[in-house]
């Protein structure tokens, strides 16, 4: 049988991620565990998105995968590469184009519409795990939605840094009931976790953990009346390349002087709004 | 004894399936239409799928009423592999409502681990959009779905994150009713 190995993992395998998927999505922001397997890349690599995109994959589909925001990366163009070999689907760069997407540390800034699917590669699913390390106490806190050392520590951070100091991984609150690690995306994305047209998916290989977003569900960066939260990027600054100013910048040293410049961390984006006014200037 | 077929291509069957599956899970109460597929009596196509796409020999399954029959067992057995359990140790369950009831037999998951719960595979005469008013998570405003027993799922609903999870199936046609669907109310 030629198509034994489509999308690669085994047939069992996938039944196994395909019902941990479905469970994540009954319970939206809460941790499945699933038995992750061996991919052949290592786990930096975000296996757990892979699998997850494995799991969910037809023949149909034009896969997008980005990492940082970026199409170019080495990783982003193996794990495109690998799923057009073992799936046989087609890829894009363009986010309009995809039906799925793979994602490592960004949410694209076109924004996402009905039927696509999003899939984050998660490093640490585990949003409380820098207040309690001992898993049987953090599934004890979710359990009991005992969320107040986790408010404590946020507001900690305001009376240490006059903010909550993160610019990454930023917590929220899904449906008002469980606290989820967004993966290490900046703030600025957190936004548009919220009421999202498309179905957000979450894989930890390590950790071994699926988690999901339906679409149009509510999701809440965590924040205080006194301290509303805030998806603040570098104010004043532009795209050097596409003068975008409401994309989210990634700062580029140009030479060995210490030059520096701004630009898009999506490059699609980028790329885009350049093209188009290359069409408007003709 | 006849068995019918499975997936002619098991790995791109199951995983145009599953698609559609996640589908109707991501958005309650939306149709969706599953392909044809040999069924045992008295099992609808849709639930064949279902079960071909999710069910192995890991997942014990409850055959509830009309539908633990001879030929449902045989092809269980064949295809699936599936462990045939009464209800309090199903992960899976395939039945009529009034088979399957009362749902409170099966596991409803626990506080730490609310995924350790039974999918409830229900067959219905037919589905249809309308009856009761549902919102939550995958619905843009609201959705309709006509639902057997509102009271009973209701409840379920109100025991989030614990609570049973719902696939309603007739003929080719899917629906779910997830547990975070909140039924009724304005
Ligand atoms: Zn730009």
């Amino acid at each position: 049988m030629t198509d034994y190995n489509f999308a690669y993992l085994d047939e069992a395998t996938k039944r196994m991620l395909r019902r941990a998927i479905l469970k994540a999505v009954a319970i939206p922001g809460y941790q499945v565990p699933f038995s992750s397997r061996e991919m052949p890349m290592p786990y930096g690599w975000g296996t757990g998105g892979v699998q997850v995109t494995a799991a969910c994959l037809v023949p149909e589909d034009t896969l997008k995968v980005i990492d940082q925001g970026a199409d170019d990366t080495t990783n982003a163009v193996s794990i495109r590469k690998f799923f057009a070999r073992v799936a046989g689907v087609e890829t894009t760069e363009a986010t309009a184009r995809a039906s799925v997407i793979q994602t490592r540390h960004r949410i694209p800034e076109t924004p996402l519409t009905e039927g696509q699917i999003l899939v984050f590669q998660v490093p640490i699913p585990e949003p409380l795990r820098f207040l309690e390390p001992r898993e049987t106490e953090t599934r004890t806190m979710h359990a009991l939605e005992d969320y107040g050392l986790m408010h404590v520590r946020l507001y900690e951070d305001i009376a240490k840094h006059g903010e909550i100091a993160r610019a990454y991984a930023y917590p929220v609150r899904v449906e008002g009931r469980y606290i989820m690690d967004p993966s290490p995306i900046p703030k600025f994305d957190n936004p548009k976790l919220d009421n999202s047209p498309a179905l957000q998916l979450f894989g930890a290989g390590r950790e071994c953990r699926i988690y999901a977003l339906p679409p149009y569900t509510r999701v809440e960066s965590l924040d205080f009346e006194d301290y509303p939260f805030t998806a603040s990027k570098a104010a004043g600054q532009v795209c050097a390349i596409c003068g975008a100013e409401d994309s989210y910048l990634d700062e580029v040293i140009t030479d060995d002087a210490g030059g520096r410049m701004f630009v898009c961390s999506d490059t699609d984006y980028c790329a885009t709004r350049v093209a188009a006014q290359a069409e408007d200037a003709a | 004894m006849q068995l019918t077929t499975g997936f002619a291509s098991p790995p791109i069957d199951a995983a145009r399936a599953f698609r559609l599956v996640l589908d109707a899970m991501a958005h309650p109460a939306r149709i969706v239409d599953l392909p044809e597929i040999e069924a045992p009596a008295p099992c609808s196509p849709a639930a064949a799928i279902v079960l071909l796409t999710l069910v192995d020999a890991t997942t014990p399954l409850h055959l509830a009423g009309a539908h633990d029959s001879e030929s449902v067992r045989d092809w269980v057995r064949f295809h699936l592999g599936a462990p045939l359990v009464g209800p309090q140790d199903a992960a899976f369950a395939l039945g009529a409502w009034d088979a399957l009831c009362p749902l409170g037999r099966f596991p409803q998951g626990s506080a730490d681990y609310p995924d350790r719960s039974a999918t409830l595979i229900v067959e219905a005469a037919e589905l249809r959009n309308d009856g009761a008013r549902l919102t939550g998570p995958g619905i843009e405003a609201e959705a309709y779905l006509a639902l057997p027993d509102t009271a009973a799922l209701q409840a379920n609903a109100a025991q989030f994150p614990r609570g049973l999870d719902f696939l309603f199936t007739s003929n080719v046609q899917l629906a779910a009713l997830p547990r975070s669907t909140r039924i009724g109310g304005a």
